[in-house]
């Protein structure tokens, strides 16, 4: 089934004010960058955003935030990010944090058709408030929902026109489990190959949770912490 | 004399087991990596997706797509391997990581930490701290033994929001070793040249001193 769109422009269609969007990435590693910039220049207002993280200032769903886009934030770490933290704590924007296994398998058991599950992530926390406790092999666990969106953006290495997905080192994180949980999947591939090419064997997200793919037209691909070692 | 950062990542890595998988925080804890002793084999997780993490890049090699869970660029060792977020935590909650070592702005005597939110002021998130303090079956906490403004770290009770219950088992600071046993912290090792007296009167919580506290040894 060919699932290839023509652009950004195309793959995003149907996005609308008000609907809740998850956009893979950690840090600014593996995210969507191309569909976060044809959302800016769209300017679709109150989404909700589940995401690891925010952005920076000046990158990724930060961009998002300078545009007032974003009602909603559900991540697990949003620092690096003073317009985030100057609208959260004026109010403007809701924030709901969650330990970061919780939320990758929250969007894991959207996808799988689990509507919930217990972690013991977060108990005897305020993550813990208004949640059931069940104790199990003598330890409490908190019932954590599942996470799905209407539209859920991931980001790959490569694809090809079935919407097969393979994503490289630590790009993966969050976009198999948001490429499952989407109502509609969107994914942007830096390289988009005739089916056939690719190994089935190195698959990482199978086609059937993708329905639309395109090629990014440009990756920046920009990096938060550039840490080295003298050459010997 | 106190440790420095180095020193107390120096101290636990001491506390390193042959086999181990282990998960290194932010900030000193991630300097235990250069500390590992001779003869130990173990393997580095990043809770953003790597197994068998290597040091820093050197310059020049380095790859957007290859980050810690700091978002520091790094490498990866002969063995390595990468796997989503759902995994990484399945690995730690599923207690495959034999040890977590974090940071803390608190921890109280009965092993409780908080390190993620100060109200009002710092809300940047738990990240990964919660599912590994919730599952880890070893926890060492790295952290000074005193906050900026000089106020004790070491508690009866913690004051700012919770990381999670009862999960710490031991802390290492610039001055002291602690093993958190029966609702009280216990001195194990001193720092070399600190005095006993200087440890009690920086520890708010309760402390049990032994006759004889060792001071720590590096090789």
């Amino acid at each position: 089934m060919n699932k290839v769109v023509k652009n950004v422009e195309e793959a995003l269609v149907g996005i609308e004010d008000g609907m809740t969007l998850m956009l893979g990435g950690f840090g600014l590693c593996g995210i969507p960058e191309n569909s976060i910039g044809q959302l800016v220049k769209l300017g679709t207002k109150n989404l909700t955003c589940i995401s690891n993280n925010a952005g920076v200032d000046d990158y990724g769903i930060g961009l998002m935030l300078q545009a007032k886009q974003v009602k909603k934030m559900i991540s697990s770490y949003v620092g690096e990010n003073d317009e985030f933290e100057r609208q959260m704590l004026s109010g403007e924007l809701e924030v709901d944090l969650i330990p970061q296994g919780s939320l990758a398998e929250r969007c894991r058991a959207g996808g799988a058709g689990i509507p919930a599950f217990f972690t013991p992530a977060g108990y005897g926390t305020e993550v813990a408030e208004g949640k059931e406790v069940r104790v199990f092999n003598g330890k409490p666990h908190i019932l954590e929902s599942a996470l799905t969106a209407d539209f859920a953006i991931v980001k790959a290495w490569k694809g090809d026109t079935e919407g097969n997905l393979i994503y490289k080192a630590a790009a993966r994180n969050f976009n198999p489990m948001m490429a499952m949980a989407g109502k509609i999947t969107v994914a942007e591939v830096e390289e988009l190959v005739p089916a056939g090419t690719l190994d089935p064997n190195q698959i990482h997200t199978p086609g059937i949770f993708v329905q639309r793919i395109f090629q990014g037209e440009k990756f920046e691909k920009r990096i938060e912490q550039r840490t080295v070692r003298k050459n010997a | 004399m106190a440790l420095d950062k180095n020193g107390i990542a120096q101290r636990i890595a001491q506390e390193l087991k042959n086999g181990w998988y282990v998960n290194l925080g932010i900030g000193i804890p991630t300097l235990v990596a250069n500390y590992i002793p001779k003869g130990i084999e173990v393997e580095f997780q990043s809770e953003n997706g790597i197994l068998g993490m290597g040091p820093f890049p050197f310059e020049g090699e380095e790859d957007a797509d290859l980050i810690n869970a700091g978002k520091q660029t790094i490498t990866v060792l002969d063995g390595a391997s990468f796997f989503d977020s759902a995994t990484s935590f399945a690995m730690i909650r599923g207690q495959h990581v034999q040890l977590t070592v974090l940071g803390a702005m608190e921890v109280s005597q009965n092993g409780d930490i908080a390190n993620w939110k100060i109200p009002g002021k710092m809300v940047k998130g738990m990240g990964g701290a919660m599912d590994l303090v919730a599952s880890a079956e070893n926890i060492i906490v790295a952290m000074m033994h005193s906050n900026k403004a000089g106020e004790s770290k070491i508690l009866k009770e913690c004051t700012l929001p919770l990381t999670g219950v009862g999960c710490v088992k031991k802390v290492v600071t610039e001055l002291a070793v602690l093993e958190i046993k029966d609702g009280k912290f216990h001195l194990i090792e001193r720092a070399p040249g600190v005095s006993v007296e200087e440890i009690i009167s920086k520890t708010e919580g309760d402390l049990v001193v032994p006759d004889i506290v060792p001071e720590m040894h590096f090789d």
